[in-house]
């Protein structure tokens, strides 16, 4: 992926948002002066430590809450509201529980003919690896298999925007390193602009084209930082370790037992 | 614990229960109050006579009357209130201010407006069960988990597809709850109703069997029916517990 792109997929200038404080009339910075270019098909991580404000800026980003100043424009149009071909990739997960893995994953395509839609669903039933519970319903799956039904259900509406909120956070640690695996291929696969809040910087450096390094009071960007390493990524090539190291220092931690260099 | 189990175990404490009521009876040498077998004999009388079927018909009738009524104006009227904060700050108040007003100081009320007629026991029914529904249902729209209908919101929907398909589904399992609360409410009052402002069902049997000759057999084979009956009202509504629309909501 290219730096400084001519016509960026989504572009952040001049961000503040302030909510209201707890004495009358004052406010609270939460996001200060953001600017952030990201590219058609990047793959941007925003880290931080918790309360910098990250989980906002997704939110501001993917039209869920508008900024008190400053532009989010994707594609050049200005961002308002939440809108399909950007899809939201939720923590909590946000998968419907009243419906079953099929009826979920087919939830985005109700425009679309009945015949279309079971092929669509079919498809990413076998690429997400789900096939035998198609009529399951999420309470019968595992954090894993939930997470894949979201994701299957986000993907099959073909959206140009992936924005994922920690969707690994709650997972077990297997998990994690599994659906990190399967997102890197199926981003390849599809090519969709992702933009992945984390506070792993394990995952960070495993995933991103570039980490966007967030710092807390007042809550702005401290450092952008490429990771020019081929994909699939070695966690014991040096390179990769001063890359981790460096996140970590910017992040204001000495990695243990290293002298971290990169502060 | 075994499906057997789940048969005897309830059986085996209902049996016992029995056997005690037997014994206190003829124990005490009451005259007046019934043992078992005699109110198995009055509810036989009952059928015979053919009043049985009548009274848990017209009970019934009155119950479904007004909770259906309860339902109509409860369930849409909880699902707003629970959706507009501001409609909610508005309404709450009052109908928290009618909620504990029990339904039976409403009877000289139901009587003045609606005389002895199947209007009255369905009038204080409907307020029975409208109070415990609006609540509910308003709780359940609240409850609904903000990453669903973020999702949803995200995917388009707005409006009429935004209730159909998230709104309702998501509250539906507290819904059911509430109606169940609500039911019992119901049955509850008929009786109480059917003492007052009626000459027909179970309340008015239990109260005529007394008046008319302390018929103590007969106001127990009432009370026994009452609590039959409830049970099965209670089943069916378990029984929609279950169907897999809403089963995700009760943790099984």
């Amino acid at each position: 992926m290219s730096e400084s792109p001519a016509q960026p997929k989504i572009e952040i200038r001049g961000l503040n948002l302030q909510f209201p404080g707890k004495s009358r009339g004052s406010t609270v910075d939460v996001l200060r002066g953001i600017d952030l270019a990201v590219a058609d098909g990047e793959f941007v991580c925003l880290v931080g430590p918790s309360g910098c404000g990250k989980t906002t800026l997704l939110n501001v980003v993917g039209g869920f809450l508008p900024p008190t100043s400053g532009k989010v424009e994707i594609d050049g149009e200005a961002v308002s509201a939440p809108d399909p071909r950007r899809v939201f990739i939720f923590q909590e997960n946000g998968v419907f529980p009243w419906l079953t893995v099929e009826e979920n994953i087919g939830f985005g395509l109700g425009k679309k003919p009945e015949a279309e839609r079971r092929a669509i669903v079919r498809q990413y039933i076998e690429i997400m690896r789900l096939s035998g519970f198609e009529r399951s319903y999420p309470r019968e799956l595992s954090g894993g298999m939930k997470q894949r039904v979201e994701l299957a259900r986000a993907l099959a509406t073909e959206p140009d925007v992936l924005y994922m909120d920690e969707p690994f956070g709650a997972l077990d640690y297997l998990t994690r390193l599994r659906l990190r695996a399967e997102l890197i291929q199926l981003w390849q696969r599809i090519d969709p602009t992702i933009l992945f809040v984390t506070h792993d910087v394990e995952e960070a450096v495993q995933l991103a084209d570039r980490i966007v390094v967030m710092e807390q009071r007042p809550s702005r960007i401290r450092e952008v930082v490429p990771v020019p390493l081929p994909r699939p990524r070695d966690p014991g090539d040096p390179q990769y370790q001063r890359l981790r190291d460096r996140i970590f220092a910017l992040m204001g931690l000495d990695p243990l037992g290293l002298d971290g260099d990169g502060g | 614990m075994r499906r057997s189990e789940a048969i005897l175990l309830p059986v085996g404490v209902a049996t016992l229960f029995v056997a005690g009521w037997h014994a206190a009876v003829t124990g005490s040498g009451s005259e007046i109050f019934p043992t078992p077998l005699q109110v198995a004999a009055g509810l036989v009388e009952l059928v015979r006579k053919g009043v049985l079927i009548r009274y848990v018909v017209a009970s019934l009738y009155r119950v479904t009357c007004g909770f259906l009524l309860g339902i109509a104006v409860g369930v849409p009227f909880g699902l707003v209130i629970g959706w507009y904060a501001r409609a909610y700050a508005a309404f709450n108040p009052m109908i928290q201010i009618f909620r504990p007003i029990s339904p039976i100081a409403w009877i000289p009320v139901a009587i003045l407006w609606f005389g002895v007629s199947d209007l009255a026991p369905i009038f204080l029914i409907f307020l029975a069960s409208v109070f415990p529904i609006v609540t509910s249902v308003a709780a359940a729209v609240q409850n609904i988990q903000l990453v669903h209908l973020r999702a949803a919101r995200n995917f388009g929907l707005s409006g009429l597809a935004l209730f159909r398909q998230v709104v309702l589904p998501a509250a539906m399992p507290q819904i059911l709850t509430g109606l169940r609360i609500a039911l019992g409410v119901a049955w509850l009052v008929v009786v109480a109703a059917e003492m007052i402002a009626v000459s027909s069902g179970l309340g008015y049997l239990i109260i005529d069997a007394r008046n008319a000759g302390k018929r103590y057999d007969l106001v127990v084979a009432g009370m026994v029916l009452i609590g039959l009956i409830g049970l099965g009202l209670d089943i069916l509504v378990r029984r929609m517990e279950r169907l897999e629309e809403v089963r995700w909501g009760f943790g099984r």
